[in-house]
C-alpha cells in the first residue's frame, strides 16, 4: 500500500527523469553522447567467455590515468634544471604534502604499466588476437608500447640521479652506433655533446606533454579499431557469426554492466598489489628505484654497473649479446631494433588456420611457452653484470628470440601445424 | 600481516641481486626500526656530534627531526643545532667543502640519502669496519670502503681497531677482519655496536623520514581495499547470475 508521500516521491522522480531525458535529448541533437555510450559501452557486445587474461587492457587504461594524474601533481613541484632537479624530487618526498605518496605512485606506476602491458601482449599471443581482422589493433598496440618505452626512458632521466644520467648517456650513445648519421643523430637527441641540462629540459617537455598526448591518441585509435571489428576471445572464434534474430551475437554480452562490474574486481585486486608495493616496498628491491639514483647526477663519475630499468632489460640483453663487428656496436643496436620491429610483423608471420592456443598444434604451444620463458631469462640477464657464461646464455636466448618468429612462419606457411577442430560457440 | 604480504610478494619477485660489500666482505645486519624513537633520538645525537661537523644533510630539516622523533623544538635548538641555523633550516655543515677537499682529498659527501644509496646494512658494517693502517693519510682504512678518505671519528668510543690478517699464500697477507683491544675505547664492544646501530637507524630514518608513516597508512589502505574487493566481487556475482 502506498501512502500519499510515497506517491509524491514517485511523481517527483518521474519529473526529474523527464528533465534528465530532455537534457539528454538536447545534448544528443548537438553531440552523439547516447550513440557513443551505446556503441562503445552499453551496446558493445563482448564475448561472454573472457578469462583472467582479459583484465589487463582495462588495467592498462587505469594505469595511464594514474600516471597522468600523479604526473600533473609532480610537475607542480619538480624543477627541470641541472642544479635543482635532484633536490626538487627530495623536496617532493619530504616537504610537499603527500608528495612522497604521489612520487611513489608515479614511480611504481611506471613499472606497473609495463607489467600490465606485457601481460596484455602475451594474451594476444595466446589467443591470436593480432590475427586478421585485428592487424591494426595490434599495430596501434605496438605503437603504444614503443611510445611507452620512450616515455619511460625520458621520465627516468628527470630525477637526475646517477643512474638517470648514465642510463640516458648509454642509451643515447647507442644511436651513435648507427653508420653515417649516428653521431649527428645522438647529438640532435641530446642537444649537447654530453647529456646535460639541455637534454633534461627537452626530455621534460617530451615526457610531460608530447608523448602523453601521442599515447592518449593511440589508445583511442586502439579502442576504436577494437570496437570496429569486435573483441577476440579465449576460443579465438568470431561471435558475430552466430547471431540471434535481433542481430545480437548469441555469445555476446553488453560491455556495460557485465564487464564494467567484472573489471572492477580486477581493479580492486590490482590496487591491492599496487598499494602493497607503494606502501611497503616502493623501491622494489632496487628494481623500481635503483640505489645509485639516490646520488645526484655526476658527469665526472661513472657508476660501476649501469643497467636499465627491468622493463628494458630483455632488449638490453640482446644488445649486449651480439658481438660488435669491425669496432662498431651497430650489429647489437640493429638486433635490438629488429627485436622490436619483428613484433610489428606478427600478424603476417603467423598464417595458422586457428587463432587460439586451445586449438593450435603442439609445436606452437611449446614454442610460445619457451618464447615467454626466454623473454624472462633475457630480462634477468640484462640486469646482471656480463660474465662469459651469462653472455653465452644471452646469445642462445637471442637466437631463440628470433628463431621463434622464423619457426612460427615456417610452421604455419608450410602447413606443418596440426590443429584441433574449433567449436562454433564459445566454451566455458 | 605485513610479513605475510611481503612473503607473498617475494614469491613472485624475480631473482634479486643482493649488494655485497667490497671484496666480498659479509655485511652485518643493522636491523633498523623506524618505530624505535629512543634509538632514533640517540642516533640523532651521535649524528650531530660526530658526523655533522664535516657532513651536511641538506634535505633534512631540524624541525622535521623534532616532529618525527618527538622532541620539543627548544631541546632540538639546544642540543642538536650547533651552528646558527634556525629550527626550520636543513642540516648544513659548518665546514667549507673546499676545506674538506683540501684536508681529506675529497669533500665529505652529503649524508641525507646515504642509507638508501648504500643500504643500512652496509652503513652499519662500515661504522664497524675501520682499522689502523699507517700507510694511509688519515691513519685508518676500512674493510667495506678500501682507501677511505675519512678518519675513524668514533675511535674514542670504540678504541682503535687493529686489522686481522689471513695468509692467502701467494697473495700475501690480507685483512679479513678487525679486532678491538680490550678496554681501548670508552665503550664496550656491545655498547659500540648498539651506538652505531642507533646512528645507522637515524641515518636510515633521514634517508626516508616518511617510512614509518607510509607503512602505517599502508595497512589501512590495504584493509580498505580488501573490503572494496569483497563488494566488487559480490556486485559482479549478482550481475553475472543471468549470464549462461
Amino acid at each position: 500500500m502506498t501512502t500519499k508521500s510515497d506517491r509524491q516521491v514517485t511523481r517527483n522522480l518521474a519529473a526529474e527523469g523527464a528533465a534528465s531525458n530532455r537534457l539528454l535529448a538536447w545534448i544528443d541533437e548537438r553531440f552523439p553522447l547516447t550513440e557513443l555510450w551505446e556503441g562503445h559501452v552499453s551496446k558493445y557486445y563482448a564475448p561472454k567467455n573472457f578469462n583472467f587474461w582479459y583484465f589487463f587492457g582495462s588495467l592498462a587504461m587505469l594505469v595511464l590515468v594514474i600516471q597522468i594524474v600523479s604526473g600533473i601533481f609532480l610537475t607542480m613541484n619538480y624543477k627541470p634544471a641541472g642544479d635543482l632537479a635532484f633536490g626538487s624530487v627530495e623536496y617532493i618526498m619530504r616537504d610537499v604534502e603527500w608528495g612522497w605518496l604521489i612520487r611513489y605512485i608515479h614511480s611504481t606506476g611506471a613499472s606497473a604499466f609495463f607489467v600490465v602491458v606485457y601481460l596484455h601482449m602475451f594474451r594476444a599471443l595466446l589467443y591470436g588476437s593480432y590475427r586478421t581482422p585485428r592487424e591494426l589493433i595490434w599495430i596501434f598496440g605496438m605503437l603504444i608500447y614503443l611510445v611507452l618505452m620512450a616515455e619511460a626512458f625520458m621520465g627516468y632521466l628527470l630525477p637526475w640521479g646517477q643512474m638517470s644520467y648514465w642510463g640516458a648517456q648509454v642509451i643515447i650513445n647507442l644511436f651513435g652506433a648507427i653508420p653515417f648519421v649516428g653521431e649527428e643523430l645522438a647529438l640532435w637527441i641530446r642537444g649537447d655533446y654530453n647529456v646535460s641540462e639541455v637534454t633534461l629540459n627537452r626530455f621534460f617537455a617530451l615526457h610531460v606533454i608530447a608523448l602523453p598526448l601521442v599515447l592518449v591518441f593511440l589508445v583511442i585509435a586502439h579502442i576504436m579499431a577494437l570496437h570496429q571489428v569486435g573483441s577476440n576471445n579465449p576460443d579465438g572464434i568470431d561471435i558475430k557469426q552466430q547471431k540471434s534474430e535481433d542481430g545480437i551475437p548469441l555469445d555476446g554480452i553488453p560491455f556495460h554492466p557485465y564487464y564494467t562490474v567484472k573489471d572492477l574486481v580486477g581493479v580492486a585486486v590490482f590496487l591491492i598489489v599496487f598499494s602493497a608495493v607503494v606502501f611497503f616496498i616502493p623501491d622494489f628491491f632496487g628494481m623500481f628505484l635503483e640505489a645509485p639514483n639516490f646520488e645526484p647526477a655526476n658527469p665526472l663519475k661513472t657508476p660501476d654497473h649501469i643497467a636499465p630499468v627491468w622493463y628494458f632489460t630483455p632488449f638490453y640483453a640482446i644488445l649486449r649479446a651480439v658481438p660488435s663487428m669491425a669496432g662498431s656496436a651497430f650489429p647489437g643496436v640493429a638486433a635490438m631494433g629488429l627485436a622490436i620491429i619483428v613484433l610489428f610483423l606478427l600478424p603476417w608471420l603467423d598464417r595458422g588456420r586457428v587463432r587460439s592456443i586451445r586449438y593450435r598444434g603442439l609445436g606452437y604451444k611449446i614454442a610460445l611457452m619457451l618464447f615467454a620463458l626466454n623473454f624472462v631469462v633475457l630480462g634477468y640477464l640484462g640486469l646482471q653484470q656480463p660474465t662469459t657464461a651469462k653472455t653465452m646464455l644471452a646469445r642462445v636466448c637471442t637466437v631463440y628470440y628470433f628463431a621463434y618468429f622464423v619457426f612460427l612462419w615456417a610452421y604455419t606457411y608450410f602447413g606443418w601445424e596440426k590443429t584441433k577442430p574449433v567449436p562454433e560457440r564459445v566454451t566455458k | 600481516m605485513r610479513k605475510l604480504l611481503l612473503a607473498l610478494l617475494l614469491l613472485g619477485a624475480p631473482a634479486l641481486g643482493v649488494a655485497a660489500g667490497a671484496e666480498g666482505v659479509a655485511l652485518m645486519k643493522a636491523r633498523v626500526d623506524p618505530g624505535d624513537t629512543a634509538s632514533l633520538q640517540r642516533g640523532a645525537k651521535l649524528f650531530v656530534n660526530y658526523c655533522a661537523g664535516c657532513h651536511s644533510a641538506e634535505y633534512m630539516r631540524f624541525n622535521r627531526v623534532a616532529q618525527d622523533l618527538g622532541l620539543p623544538e627548544d631541546l632540538v635548538e639546544q642540543y642538536l643545532i650547533f651552528t646558527d641555523a634556525k629550527i626550520g633550516d636543513t642540516m648544513q655543515t659548518a665546514m667549507n667543502p673546499q676545506d674538506g677537499e683540501r684536508w681529506f682529498g675529497v669533500a665529505p659527501p652529503d649524508l641525507t640519502l646515504t642509507a638508501r644509496r648504500r643500504g643500512a646494512d652496509w652503513l652499519y658494517t662500515y661504522l664497524n669496519s675501520f682499522y689502523r693502517d699507517e700507510s694511509k693519510a688519515v691513519g685508518v682504512n676500512n674493510l667495506v670502503f678500501p682507501d677511505v678518505g675519512m678518519p675513524h671519528v668514533l675511535w674514542e668510543l670504540q678504541g682503535m681497531p687493529q686489522p686481522v690478517y689471513s695468509d692467502n699464500g701467494s697473495d700475501g697477507l690480507q685483512v679479513v677482519g678487525v679486532r678491538v683491544p680490550e678496554g681501548a675505547g670508552a665503550m664496550t664492544e656491545q655498547e659500540y655496536q648498539a651506538a652505531t646501530r642507533d646512528l645507522t637507524n637515524f641515518m636510515a630514518y633521514m634517508a626516508e623520514p616518511v617510512k614509518a608513516e607510509r607503512q602505517a597508512l599502508g595497512i589501512k589502505v590495504l584493509l580498505f581495499l580488501s573490503v572494496f574487493l569483497l563488494l566488487t566481487w559480490l556486485l559482479k556475482r549478482e550481475y553475472w547470475k543471468d549470464v549462461h
